[in-house]
């Protein structure tokens, strides 16, 4: 399973939600890769990656790309993204 | 680490008050100049980033995490801690209206992971959130936070 959380900069938001993505995926029992990336690279990245994390505002720039696009409120909430991820991939 | 260690007093304005986002994000940005981790610039950058990518930063309920990407600007890398007297409207979808803007800066990507770790602790832990968000001095935000273990 790869990840990729997307924030603007690449250095704030991002690497909050890959932390806590990593926690989710412990908490699930998945193996998985979390990276961080800004906007600007996360379109060629989410070409190999399974899934995108990021917020409303950014999956719209982001558009169309292979992985699917998982869009979180609130980066803070481990349980939020367990849950979304879950209901993902299962 | 502990976030008190990131956050000398300089670096903390308590019950701020702020007509918009830009001047809760400008607030932030003050911080960060006062306590050297930033040159004036810097808070220009975050307000464009905002700008250009939307209220993203609003990452969780109340909370706005204001920052650009490394820069000439960024002297070092270090946080600043916002709390705000009334709750300022960013335009974001779910997580409106803020109560904490944290500004960050870094260097590069890599050197502030252990600041954003103790950040998502004290973010995470509900009740010490609202007890930082109720003190109104820049030493109770400190001693606060140096209380709080990590979890």
């Amino acid at each position: 399973m790869k990840i990729v959380a997307v924030c603007g900069m690449g250095i704030g938001t991002s690497v909050l939600l890959k932390m806590n993505a990593e926690k989710a995926l412990r908490a699930m029992g998945v193996d998985g890769d979390v990276e961080a990336a800004d906007i600007g690279v996360a379109r060629g990245m989410a070409r190999t990656a399974d899934v995108v994390l990021t917020s409303d505002d950014l999956a719209t720039e982001i558009g169309d790309v292979p992985a699917t696009v998982i869009v979180i409120d609130n980066f803070t909430d481990v349980q939020e993204i367990t849950d979304k991820l879950t209901a993902q991939i299962g | 680490m502990n976030l008190a260690d990131a956050l000398p007093e300089t670096a903390i304005r308590t019950l701020a008050r702020a007509e918009d986002w830009q001047a809760a994000v400008r607030l932030a940005g003050d911080r960060l100049v006062a306590s050297g981790v930033t040159s004036d610039a810097y808070t220009g950058e975050m307000l464009a980033a905002i700008d250009e990518h939307g209220p993203y930063i609003v990452i969780a309920p109340g909370f706005a995490l204001a920052h650009s990407r490394p820069s000439p600007a960024v002297l070092r890398t270090g946080i600043s801690w916002v709390s705000l007297a009334e709750p300022v409207p960013f335009g974001h979808a779910v997580n409106d209206p803020v109560r904490l803007v944290v500004g960050l800066a870094a260097t590069d990507h890599d050197g502030h992971i252990e600041i954003m770790s103790a950040l998502a602790g004290v973010l995470a832990d509900e009740s010490a959130l609202e007890a930082l968000l109720a003190a109104d001095s820049p030493a109770l935000v400190r001693e606060l936070l140096a209380r709080h273990a990590p979890a």
